[in-house]
């Protein structure tokens, strides 16, 4: 391991690592939790949880978020449901088994001793929501029902229909309103972090725009804790939210802190396709759907012709003639299968002529057998929403013709690295949901996303935060007339500055569709040497391109949506460079990373246990030089590592 | 398709607003109305003129970012849908629409389409929310919970905050927002210890707030892009009265 990456992973049994560690980590007293001060970037499930459970300590927090109200964060959208392994569906569901799942999920490139306490810390947070008035779906008896998602042989996600996220974030966004009223934590909506202020090495606060104002405004604390989520969005297309962005951790990372795994992102398999020129995003159809649709292609060419030439409906494919591929090639799992492994074999199956819309790209999710087995009602009450969705966008009514889905960039496994305790190499600075790296390996399974930014930000980082914190009782709150803050306002002015010139004429998404249409191409699903060297080069032309070329109307003093757009634009290029640098050094394939020079015969991941067993976390070193590359050599002491196989 | 576009601009919360409109050619029927408003700020943009100003971020119906009043309808002439979830295909081809901001006391207007909602943020804030801190919760299934309750509770939890409701309203009464957070707690056990304190603190909250009082048209529950019926009023308006 290298000097610089101190994972913290304490010692002892597996089973043990957490509780022990707990007792280990020292307190702040609760006269001491009102003299220090934290800072929380984003208020989705990791953010608000986090910012709620800090105020009920006593500290002072201050949250901020981009859009009108803390509801709104991108969490809001999640739709199928949140792990747990809480065994209620007596299906012999254990702590274990969850940990073994993510973590063979995750393809071997996660860290064991943090997936244990995640799976460790689920069942609390279930109990946590339902104690907030979480409507979680229950059966018939008044008990939590339970569904399946990706990469299990269990029920152990818990829903609420296929708002999940929301149902979620209302919880939290409830227990942040709270502490809100009671004036332990102060809210700054509209507001989006321009950069970490860092003094004598650690993070002391921010500064962020006032995106009504235009104005910099500075807040000072005594730790930083990033909550903005994932940066998807590099792709263009992806089923993120339109504000959803990889800036605040861009900051961290050019201020210090490594950068760990970019090239880990997540295609999701069962997106809608884009439907029309123009079109802004792509819309997920949750993976609650692979529990009772069936996903196939027809088997015959001819078939697929007449598809696409609308001559022929899908329900009139014989099921002789239907290629049910997934439960085809893994039994054992079938339609459920991970997500990276689902992708690939769509992808498979379009790359070889048998996609069925009109490009060619996309294949069937069909429930016409779940709908003679559970009948109309039954469906309609598992999925209607997403079924209304699905028609509003498409027209098609998905009880009378199967959907068509495709894959789309939806999640990233990479982040800011962190220590055991959530600390990024700044101290001070914590990184917890989407927006580090821990938990997800190469590829994360469904449903436990949710499920780690409410760990993270009900169950971890209030431990862990005051172990740092114990330390700082005798220091004042931050003077945000620092010489390092006006120096860091200036560089963020002049930033600013640099985009507003008359003579250019390029808008921000006229770079950001560029950028996305090599990301996909040649940095998505399908990745190779000569691929990813080609995007460095283009990535490079476009950065230089952009400086030239971009043009921001209206004024920066004002609520300007260009603005805010170029200026994610603009660090969404330096990511994907990191991105492709990251996937050409890991020369391995492996969850969602796949290198077309490492397969199978049959197509799949060949990952290379000797070589690259590491996780890659990248320093910044400076804008003309390539980032330096530490390894985090993982080691796991509890579990047999194996070729990850799903079909037997 | 070709559209004539009448847009509500106004530079800032102060300024005189007045309408303005753009001709907008080439949309495809599948887009939605938010794409359309992008097209549209790109040919400003093209012409380097200041882009029209609106809320918007998930574009999936969830966030309820996105408030726009078409041509007099909150959300648009489509039933059941947020304004990102409006399709082009629901306008005649060479119409005129006209595209207005929420319209209320409780709701001021930050720049063209953009208003302040902060006021909802309040509301909650007044008691919209379980009191429990985070920590020693019971196992989830210890009281358990009629399945018709659980679905009536996430029924009115659906609420997804737009506004749509305060905006279709004569009075700018926000009691339907209010009536969602009030019954989706009231339904569950967990949430019905505090309903009576509750209803008062978010009601005299609304009324501080600038809303207006409630006269039972059922306009809002008309336009509410997630079917929150109105019945939740008359809920709302017992738990109040068990208060008092
Ligand atoms: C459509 C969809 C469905 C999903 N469904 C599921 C599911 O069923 N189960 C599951 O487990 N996972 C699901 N996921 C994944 C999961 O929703 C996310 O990973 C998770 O919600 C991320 O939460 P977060 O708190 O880390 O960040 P987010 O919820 O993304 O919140 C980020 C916050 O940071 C703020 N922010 C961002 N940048 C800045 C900045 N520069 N300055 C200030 N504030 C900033 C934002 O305003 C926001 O408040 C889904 C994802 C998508 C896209
Ligand atoms: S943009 Fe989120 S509801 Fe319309």
């Amino acid at each position: 391991m290298s000097c610089k990456l101190i994972s913290k992973v304490p010692n002892g049994p597996l089973s043990q690592k957490w509780t022990s560690h707990k007792d280990s980590l020292r307190l702040v007293s609760p006269n001491n939790k009102r003299k220090l001060e934290i800072i929380v970037v984003g208020t989705g499930l990791g953010g608000s949880s986090a910012a709620a459970s800090l105020g009920e300590l006593g500290y002072n927090v201050k949250v901020f978020c981009i859009n009108d109200s803390p509801r709104r964060a991108h969490s809001i959208a999640a739709q199928g449901g949140i792990n747990a392994a809480k065994n209620y569906a007596n299906d012999n569901d254990s702590v274990y088994r969850l940990f073994y799942d993510t973590i063979k999920g995750g393809d071997f490139r996660s860290r064991e001793a943090n997936v244990y306490r995640l799976a460790e810390l689920s069942n609390v947070v279930i109990d946590q929501c339902v104690a907030q008035g979480v409507p979680f779906a229950r059966d018939y008896g008044g008990m939590l029902h339970s569904r399946s998602f990706g990469g299990t042989q269990v029920s152990r996600t818990f829903y609420a229909r296929a708002q999940t996220g929301q149902q979620l974030l209302l919880g939290a966004y409830g227990a942040l309103n709270r502490q809100i009223a009671k004036g332990n934590v102060k809210v700054y909506t509209r507001r989006e972090m321009m950069d970490l202020v860092v003094i004598n090495g650690e993070a002391r606060g921010i500064l962020v725009r006032n995106l009504v104002s235009g104005r910099i405004e500075r807040y000072g604390a005594h730790a930083v804790v990033i909550a903005t989520g994932g940066y998807s969005n590099v792709f263009f297309h992806s089923t993120n939210a339109m504000h959803s962005n990889g800036s605040a951790i861009w900051q961290c990372y050019k201020k210090g802190a490594f950068f760990a795994n970019p090239s880990f992102t997540q295609i999701h398999p069962t997106c809608i396709p884009v439907h029309a020129k123009h079109a802004s995003k792509l819309t997920l159809m949750s993976e609650s759907l692979r529990n009772d649709g069936r996903i196939w292609t027809p088997k015959k060419k001819e078939d697929v012709e007449r598809l696409r030439l609308n001559t022929l409906q899908p329900s009139q494919i014989l099921e002789t003639d239907r290629d049910y591929f997934l439960e085809e090639q893994y039994p054992a799992f079938g339609n459920l299968v991970p997500r990276d492994v689902a992708t690939r074999a769509c992808k498979r199956q379009c790359d070889a002529g048998y996609g069925v819309n009109k490009i060619g790209k996309a294949v069937f999710l069909d429930f016409s057998d779940a709908l003679l087995r559970l009948g109309r009602d039954e469906i309609e009450d598992r999925y209607g929403n997403l079924f209304q969705m699905y028609q509003k966008i498409t027209t098609v009514n998905p009880i009378n013709q199967p959907m068509m889905i495709y894959p789309a960039p939806h999640y990233t496994m990479g982040g800011l690295w962190v220590d055991y305790n959530l600390m990024t190499t700044i101290p001070g600075l914590y990184a917890i949901g989407e927006a580090n790296f821990s938990d997800h390996g190469a590829n994360r399974l469904g449903a436990s996303a949710l499920m780690q930014g409410l760990v993270d930000g009900y169950f971890i980082l209030p431990y862990t935060i005051g172990d740092y914190l114990a330390d700082k009782i005798k220091v004042p709150f931050t003077d945000v007339n620092h010489p390092v803050f006006d120096e860091t306002e200036v560089t963020i002015k002049d930033r600013i500055s640099s985009l507003f010139s008359d003579n250019r004429s390029n808008s921000a998404d006229f770079f950001h569709q560029a950028l996305g249409r090599i990301m996909w191409k040649k940095v998505g699903m399908d990745r190779s040497d000569a691929g990813l060297r080609f995007a460095l080069r283009k990535i490079e032309e476009l950065k230089s391109a952009f400086l030239e070329g971009i043009y921001v109307s209206g004024s920066r003093y004002d609520l300007n949506y260009e603005l805010e757009k170029a200026l994610r634009v603009s660090d969404f290029i330096e990511i994907a460079q990191l991105m492709a640098f990251d996937a050409l050094n890991r020369k391995e394939s492996c969850g969602s990373h796949f290198r077309r020079e490492m397969q199978t015969k049959e197509g799949e991941c060949l990952r290379d246990d000797i070589s690259f067993m590491y996780v890659s976390a990248w320093e910044f070193n400076g804008i003309d030089n390539p980032p330096i590359l530490h390894k985090e050599i993982l080691e796991y002491d509890y579990i047999n590592i194996i070729e990850r196989n799903y079909i037997l | 398709m070709d559209f004539n576009i009448k847009v509500w601009r106004q530079s800032s919360p102060k300024a005189i607003g007045r309408f303005e409109t753009y001709f907008l050619s080439v949309i495809s029927p599948d887009i939605s109305f938010v794409e359309m408003m992008d097209n549209l700020n790109k040919q400003l943009s093209d012409y380097k003129q200041d882009v029209i100003a609106f809320d918007h971020d998930c574009r999936e119906g969830i966030c309820g970012a996105c408030s726009l009043y078409i041509n007099g309808y909150a959300h648009g002439p489509d039933s059941e849908v947020t304004t990102c979830q409006l399709y082009m295909r629901m306008f005649r081809d060479g119409s005129t629409i006209t595209v207005e901001p929420w319209r209320s006391r409780g709701f001021p207007i930050i720049k063209d389409l953009v208003v302040d909602r902060q006021a909802f943020d309040k509301i909650l804030q007044a008691g919209g929310f379980v009191s429990v801190d985070t920590g020693g919760a019971p196992d989830a299934n210890t009281i358990p919970i009629a399945k018709i309750d659980a679905d009536k509770s996430l029924d009115a939890s659906s609420c997804i905050g737009c506004g749509a409701c305060v905006a279709a309203c004569k009075n700018g009464s926000a009691m339907l927002f209010i009536a969602a957070r009030t019954s989706a707690l009231s339904f569950l056990p967990q949430g019905s210890i505090e309903r009576a304190a509750r209803a008062k603190a978010m009601v005299k909250k609304m009324d501080e707030l600038g809303f207006g009082t409630c006269c039972n048209t059922g306009a809002c529950a008309l336009v509410c892009p997630k079917k929150i019926s109105i019945e939740h009023i008359a809920r709302l308006n017992r738990d109040f009265l068990l208060f008092t």
